[in-house]
């Protein structure tokens, strides 16, 4: 504290102690005086006596233990003048590293805020999500659902769980004229009390609200009640049309409140829901769960109590519980997606500041072999080793802080743009923001750089063969020197080799898919998601007479060759897995006979262009009472019936109907997953079979799902306007949503490669840059420094290309070594890269000569300018230097 | 004049605290009592003094405060903290055992060992 105080009021200090002193020397002088001296003997021996007031100063100053604090002052305030002596150096050294600072934390920022960042509901370690597990999830390794009685239950029976449930919705907004589709999710009535996030306004559903038969209510979402009533808090208790029926509107939800990651529009009570799915336990639309543990509950507690509520539910009903056990786990946010493309960008980012370092520590060094003289005459002086490495240490250190405030400044502003050219969806995006753990991270890094690139030339500083540095006035190079010079510009170069060779690869890889047969003709093919009216969504013939309509008039629209119902589209998100087998019998469920299920009406080959190869597709004669026949893809067809005729067998999909299927026709297999994964799919086989044929039961949740794909003639999204306004029924509440092009879609299945590609691509030509600013510095350095040798060997008959060979030797050997250790490290990393990157391939030889043929060169292009000016040197001229 | 003698390591700290323990006083006059009491035997350098006070306020054992003296002048005056008090009184303790101890091994015999 007191030390702090002096440092503070330094100045007030030091007066203070001047005066002491001076109090000191009047009264011995005084003293001396009455003993006889006279007055200006008495002032010399009071001060010879004292031992010279200077020294004593020094002394308190160091019994203050402030000492440290003030040379650190003096030396950052040296530092910064040494470094505004130079402002060529300066500017160079700060560039690089507030761009290789800059890129690193604009990935931890985005690091930070979705991978690391615990999730924003308050006490959100005490959240669990919760999980079905039965035999066959256990198998697939994926968790199961909640069955909405399961859910009650176990709600009702436990002592250590406060739970909620949500499921996923939407519906028609509005009525005829201004009908719109909203997002939506159907929540339990403790939802918001569970993640501790009350209503922005008004309450949430009462648990009387969440049952059967209730009163609708809603709950308006943020962005919904801005976008659509104009924030008004007046909607309260009004009445607004969701799903063609009244609502009153209970409250709006909290703000930034978000589900499955996404802004949901409308909240209903789950309760209400009355389709006769939601009352199975088994073959039911599931439900998430979440749920607090309450007050003085482990997790480990909950985890007993749900097992033995699941005992007790499966002796309860055996035919759809047995063997079905429940789950709990932490609560974490759904990242995993997206967590391999942060690291290994992230990472990218971190070889990217490498090279940013190595670059500045190699013109750090020149600049310690230019100061030898100084250090040294310093060390002639008697400044200790320990004081100058403090200094030398000190100037990297403010460099490095230097650095990273421009870095962090540049990331402020490189945050958004990164995000906003990310493919797809990203997950927590409104946690991404710059904040103390990232700023932290950020001068902690830089920090660590200054230190980095900082400790070469430091221990370089006390000048070893001090009177040998005097003598030849700075102009010494030792041995030693070069090789560490050589050996930042090696580890350049290495590192530039790895960033480049992960280029090419992701570059190679993006052609070689876009190269790829997707299996059908993604030109002029709309998709769109579409709602029944809800006046239709009653009973199962008038729902199918309406799709009827809607495909009828479709057909109409100018433009339009063909059209098609189908649930699953190729390339977009969807996945119907559906065991089969080729003899009666119950399957046992494995990963060798599971298929892809996908319901399409018979127009559907034309509009998606995918190639018939034996029999027919369906017809409108194949309907419900007819026999159920299916369409098998090759795969299939390969897969089921191994060098026989796959037309005329059957198959039993116990799932799909109770009766034997017939396979009517073998079409070309779709590259259901995109290019990249389906490969590597772990269900690759796909069938199809007639919406027609769909049950009556499942009609309602079959059209929830479908969407209308459309071929056209011309280009697909002039047609999107007349196709929105003739589907829209007669009560003209029927809304498209969802709008793509297949196009569209297949660009967005390589979206990823692409985005890595293009950072990857731009951090390694950033990478080459600098491995040739820093070859070149070198070079021009080191010859430089040999112009006087050079003299000399032109005096004694070498030529100017004697000369230019010569260094660019010195340039290849270095070139050579740091490509040798860039392809090591370049396998590596494209094993990383191969790992974590669908659709990258084994090093290709190809791809790896190119890269490295680029960096040689460029390198050695960096060479030729020293090389050549070395070699056109007058030498008279440098033979004077000397 | 008798001859003066060097002070053991860590003795002058010791010898300020108890100088200060008895009233607020000054630099110059510490040196003076010091020597006055011990009959011109301890002569503190007048240089390792001032060092030594910094050093004893920075550890918290002595506050100060700016005082005028008889004679008018402005002066840095001394006083002993309750911390120093307590470290005073451990001090002399330690160094009055060490004393006696010193004591009793030189009073033992010469050749008493063998």
């Amino acid at each position: 504290m007191s030390r702090w105080r002096h440092l503070w009021f330094r100045s007030r200090s030091e007066q203070q102690l001047e005066k002491e002193l001076e109090f000191h020397l009047a009264l011995h002088v005084d003293e001396l005086i009455a003993q006889g001296y006279d007055p200006a003997e008495a002032q010399r021996l009071a001060r010879l006596d004292l031992g010279g007031p200077e020294q004593v100063k020094e002394a308190c100053r160091d019994s203050r233990g402030t000492r440290w604090l003030e040379d650190f002052v003096l030396d950052v305030r040296y530092a910064v003048r040494a470094l505004r002596r130079q402002p060529g150096f300066s500017t160079v050294a700060l560039l690089t590293l507030a761009l290789g600072i800059g890129a690193a934390t604009v990935m931890f920022t985005i690091v930070n805020g979705v991978l690391l960042k615990p999730l924003s509901y308050p006490e959100a370690d005490r959240l669990v999500s919760l999980h079905e597990q039965t035999e066959f999830s256990t198998r697939f390794g994926n968790q199961w659902a909640f069955a909405y009685p399961n859910f009650l239950d176990v709600q009702r029976a436990s002592r250590s769980l406060e739970m909620a449930a949500w499921r996923f919705s939407g519906g028609t907004f509005g009525s005829r004229g201004d009908a719109e589709y909203v997002s939506a999710r159907q929540i339990s009535a403790g939802l918001f009390s569970v993640l501790r996030l009350p209503p922005a306004l008004g309450r949430e559903f009462l648990p009387k609200e969440d049952t059967r038969g209730a009163a609708p209510a809603v709950i308006l979402g943020q962005g919904f009640w801005r976008r659509r009533f104009a924030a008004d808090p007046a909607v309260l208790g009004t009445s607004i049309l969701f799903e063609g029926k009244p609502h009153t509107v209970v409250s709006i939800a909290p703000v930034g409140f978000r589900l499955d990651d996404e802004a949901v529009d409308v909240f209903t009570p789950l309760g209400q829901n009355t389709e006769p799915v939601m009352a199975l336990r088994k073959a039911h639309p599931g439900i998430n769960v979440v749920a607090r543990l309450r007050p003085g509950a482990t997790l480990e507690q909950s985890r007993a109590e749900l097992s033995l509520l699941g005992s007790q539910l499966a002796r309860q009903y055996p035919d759809s519980n047995t063997a079905r056990s429940f789950v709990a786990a932490p609560l974490k946010p759904q990242v995993d997606d997206v967590r391999s493309t942060l690291w290994l960008l992230l990472g990218a980012a971190g070889l990217l500041l490498l090279i940013a370092c190595a670059n500045v520590a190699s013109l750090l060094l020149v600049r310690a072999v230019a100061r030898e003289r100084e250090l040294a005459m310093r060390v002639a002086l008697g400044a200790g080793r320990a004081r100058l490495i403090r200094q030398c240490l000190t100037e990297s250190a403010v460099l490095g802080l230097a650095g990273g405030l421009s870095g962090l400044f540049l990331a402020a502003f490189g945050v958004r743009p990164f995000l906003y050219f990310w493919p797809g969806i990203m997950p927590r995006i409104e946690e991404i923001r710059l904040d103390w753990r990232v700023a932290l991270a950020a001068v902690g890094v830089s920090l660590a750089c200054g230190f980095l690139f900082g400790l070469m030339p430091a221990l370089r500083a006390p000048a070893r063969g001090l009177d040998r540095t005097l003598r030849a006035g700075g102009r010494t190079l030792a041995g030693a020197s070069r090789r560490v010079h050589g050996g930042f510009v090696i580890v350049q170069l290495a590192l530039a080799v790895v960033l480049l060779v992960s280029a090419g690869m992701l570059g190679r890889t993006l052609l070689r898919l876009s190269a790829l047969d997707p299996g059908l003709n993604i030109n002029n093919v709309l998709v769109t998601r579409m709602a029944l009216s809800p006046s239709a969504v009653t009973e199962p013939g008038k729902m199918r007479s309406n799709w009827r309509d809607v495909l009828d008039r479709a057909r109409q629209v100018p433009g339009v060759e063909a059209v098609s119902l189908v649930d699953t589209v190729p390339m977009r998100e969807g996945n119907n897995q559906v065991g089969y087998s080729t003899v009666p019998g119950v399957i046992a469920p494995n990963d060798q006979n599971v298929a892809l299920a996908t319901s399409v009406t018979p127009e559907y080959l034309k509009v998606m262009g995918i190639a018939l190869r034996q029999g027919r597709f369906f017809t409108d004669q194949d309907q419900l009472g007819g026999a159920p026949v299916v369409v098998i893809d090759e795969v299939l067809a390969q897969r089921a019936f191994p060098r026989q005729q796959a037309v005329g067998q059957h198959l039993w999909m116990p799932d799909l109907s109770d009766s034997a299927l017939l396979v009517v026709g073998v079409v070309s297999h779709v590259r259901h997953w995109g290019p990249a994964v389906d490969d590597q799919a772990s269900v690759r086989a796909q069938f199809y079979y007639p919406f027609a044929q769909v049950p009556d039961r499942f009609v309602r949740r079959w059209s929830e799902l479908m969407s209308v794909a459309v071929r056209t003639s011309r280009s697909p999204l002039s047609v999107v306007e007349p196709l929105t306004n003739a589907v829209r029924g007669t009560t003209g509440d029927q809304v498209l949503y969802e709008i793509r092009t297949m196009e569209q879609l297949a660009t967005s299945m390589l979206a990823r490669q692409r985005f890595l590609l293009f950072l990857f691509g731009l951090f390694a030509g950033l990478a080459l840059l600098l491995a040739c600013i820093g070859i070149y510095g070198v070079m021009a350095y080191l010859t430089g420094r040999r112009v006087p040798e050079f003299g000399v060997r032109i005096a004694m008959g070498a030529t100017a290309a004697d000369l230019l060979r010569l260094v660019l030797k010195q340039g290849l050997a270095m070139i050579a070594a740091g490509v040798l250790l860039g392809l090591a490290a370049a396998w590596g990393a494209v094993r990383l890269l191969q790992h974590l990157v669908d659709g990258v391939q084994r090093t290709e030889p190809l791809t790896l000569l190119a890269m490295t043929g680029l960096l040689v060169a460029a390198a050695l292009l960096a060479t030729y300018v020293p090389a050549r000016r070395a070699s056109r040197i007058d030498p008279v001229g440098a033979l004077r230097q000397d | 004049m008798p001859p003066k003698s060097d002070l053991p390591q860590g003795t002058l700290d010791l010898l300020i605290l108890k100088t200060v323990a008895m009233g607020p006083v000054h630099g110059y006059a510490i040196g003076q009592r010091l020597q006055q009491v011990s009959q011109d035997v301890v002569q503190v350098p007048q240089g390792s003094m001032y060092p030594a006070l910094h050093r004893l306020e920075t550890r918290g054992y002595l506050a100060a405060d700016w005082k005028l003296t008889d004679t008018g002048r402005e002066a840095k005056f001394y006083r002993l903290t309750r911390k120093g008090r307590a470290q005073l009184e451990t001090e002399a303790e330690s160094w009055k055992r060490l004393a006696e101890a010193v004591g009793l091994i030189l009073q033992v015999p010469e050749g008493a060992a063998e």
